[in-house]
């Protein structure tokens, strides 16, 4: 485009101007509240679930809101013998904080080496990273799940953490990032006799902040909310993670509406707390990547 | 060890030529300093990707069950017995039914809420979190609201209450494949978890849009709302849909957790990674078999990404982004 950079408010101006009156606004906020209406209401149904009592949620007579708020209702799903969903609560904030943590260090300086460090063979290691984006993690379970259990990791941290370290994407990611981080910024620190490593720790990564921020989020929500490789090497309630668990409940011989939605609310709340107070991150991470892990 | 400098002015500095420099030189040393960066993810990408998927076309070949160490050569059999069976074929069915559902809705839905969100001057960021909100619910924990409570077959499932009002009868929502209602709660609980992510997707790329290109099509005469939505709109956000929907394939194909949960007792609507579970870590345990069928699965989804790639020019619209 060759057209100088506009003045944002003028140009502005024309555009408002053919966006309809009042009445057009009106229309335009009622589908949207319509529409977020429609959004909102499974998170009411965990709500209104997981303070009724059970006749309530069964009964003939559709209610909307719970007669009396059962607050006992929130120790239940501890309580209950047939599934330990504490373990498997502790279990998740492991996996998905060690999860993080790991891609994080681990993707990010193969990311930083294959945009920065000049090296002969820095294409074809890079080609090598990306030819495994070409498989899609989803489906490689059956080798991965081979490889673990001959080495003896189901039903251990190890086997749900380790695995899904190394991956092909957070490191392309992460190159794409560096190869537009500021050349000045690190030459600079190399010249002061910092070295790669210096540079890498001291300039590069308290500069990309935000980029850190939003890598993290997306890896700790997908750590968080990932089934079936758990499914997979969880073969003992033991090393089940929250969704794992959860998942149990839905084939259990009884159904417990209000512990069920209980520990449904519970297992989402960490989560809900992330998305709020990072949502910032992870918007505009998912709007320069344009992906999630 | 090849000393290759990366700027003119820092020395090769060979190692023998002072005693206190060999620690600089090594750390000055590209080479070294790139295995030292990525040496650690290279070698768990080896152990953990590339050895698991050699293994697996190994193992394709052999009888394997009950273990992972292959017994006996066996050849195309295992290929022969996944490609026969009519579980496997199945599941590609169901795939492609749930994709041609999938796909097209969430496109439109995520661009559709982008567009809302984009024109409102009040409570955006309200609106905006709303849509995104479901990002953050796992797929098993969606599915259990909506086989639980939305979707319940019973009376008081939310949908069989309100149809209720109108004098329908309680529908079996998953617990009867005809008609195929099941279809109805599988794609509804996808659309809403995964429409916000790529609604954030379509917000950004609006904001690329160029607005002097709505000024000068306004000044053509063009209407704004459909005309300039089809002949501006549309066509600059190319590149992003492509992308989306590259994205949304894959991710269908991949679909597992709500099938697995939403219709965990059914013989029907099992798609391919359910299949592969079961091959695999049902209870026959055939390594061997699930192997080949991870292997056509792999070959599949290469070959339907790269001729869609082609045929809607992923590389084309690249400038855009």
């Amino acid at each position: 485009m060759t057209i100088t950079a506009p003045d944002i408010d003028k140009a502005a101006k024309p555009v408002k101007v053919k966006r309809g009156g009042v009445l057009g606004n009106t229309g335009l906020y009622i589908a949207t509240g319509v529409a977020a209406v429609l959004f909102l209401i499974p998170f009411y149904l965990i709500v209104r679930n997981a303070f009724m009592t059970d006749p309530e949620i069964t009964g003939e007579e559709w209610k909307w809101f719970p007669t009396s708020i059962q607050w006992g209702n929130i120790t239940e799903p501890f309580d209950d013998v047939t599934v330990d969903f504490a373990r498997s609560l502790w279990n998740s904030v492991v996996v998905a904080v060690l999860h993080t943590a790991g891609i994080l260090l681990i993707c990010s300086l193969a990311g930083y080496g294959l945009a920065r460090i000049p090296y002969k063979h820095a294409n074809k290691v890079f080609y090598a990273v990306l030819a495994t984006l070409m498989v899609p993690t989803a489906v490689t379970f059956v080798p991965s799940f081979v490889l673990v259990s001959s080495l003896g990791w189901v039903d251990s941290y190890r086997g749900l953490i380790i695995p899904g370290l190394f991956s092909g994407f957070t490191c392309f990611l992460f190159r794409q990032y560096f190869l537009g981080f500021p050349k000045e910024l690190e030459e600079a620190a190399r010249v002061d006799g910092l070295g790669y490593w210096g540079a890498y720790w001291r300039v590069v990564v308290p500069n990309s902040l935000n980029f850190f921020a939003a890598i993290a989020t997306i890896t700790f929500i997908n750590g968080w909310n990932a089934f079936l490789w758990p499914l997979v090497i969880g073969q003992d309630p033991s090393a089940w993670t929250v969704q794992v668990a959860l998942s149990s409940y839905m084939t259990n011989q009884t159904v417990n509406y209000h512990l069920i939605f209980m520990a449904t609310a519970i297992s989402i709340l960490p989560l809900i707390f992330v998305f709020l107070f990072l949502q910032r991150w992870l918007v505009q991470g998912i709007a320069q990547t344009g992906i999630k892990g | 060890m090849s000393t290759t400098t990366t700027r003119g002015v820092a020395q090769p500095a060979p190692a023998k030529v002072s005693k206190t420099r060999p620690r600089r030189g090594l750390r000055a040393s590209s080479t070294f300093n790139f295995w030292l960066f990525t040496g650690p993810f290279l070698i768990g990408l080896i152990i953990f990707v590339f050895v698991p998927i050699g293994w697996s076309i190994w193992l394709s070949f052999f009888e394997a069950r009950f273990t992972v160490t292959p017994s006996e050569f066996v050849g195309f059999e295992n290929y022969k017995q996944v490609l026969t069976d009519a579980d496997f074929r199945g599941s590609l069915v169901t795939f492609t039914v749930f994709a041609a559902f999938i796909v097209p809705a969430t496109w439109a839905l995520s661009l559709g809420l982008a567009l809302l969100v984009n024109r409102l001057r009040f409570m955006r960021a309200f609106f905006r979190s709303v849509f995104f909100l479901p990002t953050a619910v796992s797929y098993v924990a969606a599915s259990l609201i909506w086989k639980m409570s939305l979707f319940n077959g019973v009376r008081f499932g939310l949908a069989n209450t309100v149809l209720g009002w109108f004098g329908v009868e309680n529908i079996a929502w998953l617990s009867n494949p005809d008609p195929p209602w099941y279809w109805l709660v599988i794609v509804t609980v996808r659309l809403w978890l995964q429409s916000g992510f790529y609604m954030i997707l379509f917000i950004a790329a609006l904001q690329n849009i160029p607005r002097e290109l709505y000024e000068a099509a306004s000044l053509d005469g063009a209407k704004p709302g459909w005309q300039t939505f089809r002949h501006i709109t549309l066509p600059q956000l190319r590149a992003t849909s492509t992308a989306v929907i590259l994205l949304l394939l894959v991710a269908a194909y991949q679909a597992f957790d709500e099938f697995f949960n939403l219709l965990s007792k059914a013989t029907w609507g099992q798609p391919p990674l359910v299949e592969l579970y079961k091959m695999a870590l049902g209870e026959n345990q055939n390594y061997g078999a699930g192997s080949a069928g991870a292997v056509v699965l792999t070959l599949l989804i290469c070959v339907v990404t790269l001729v869609q790639g082609k045929i809607m020019g992923f590389g084309r619209g690249e400038e855009s982004k």
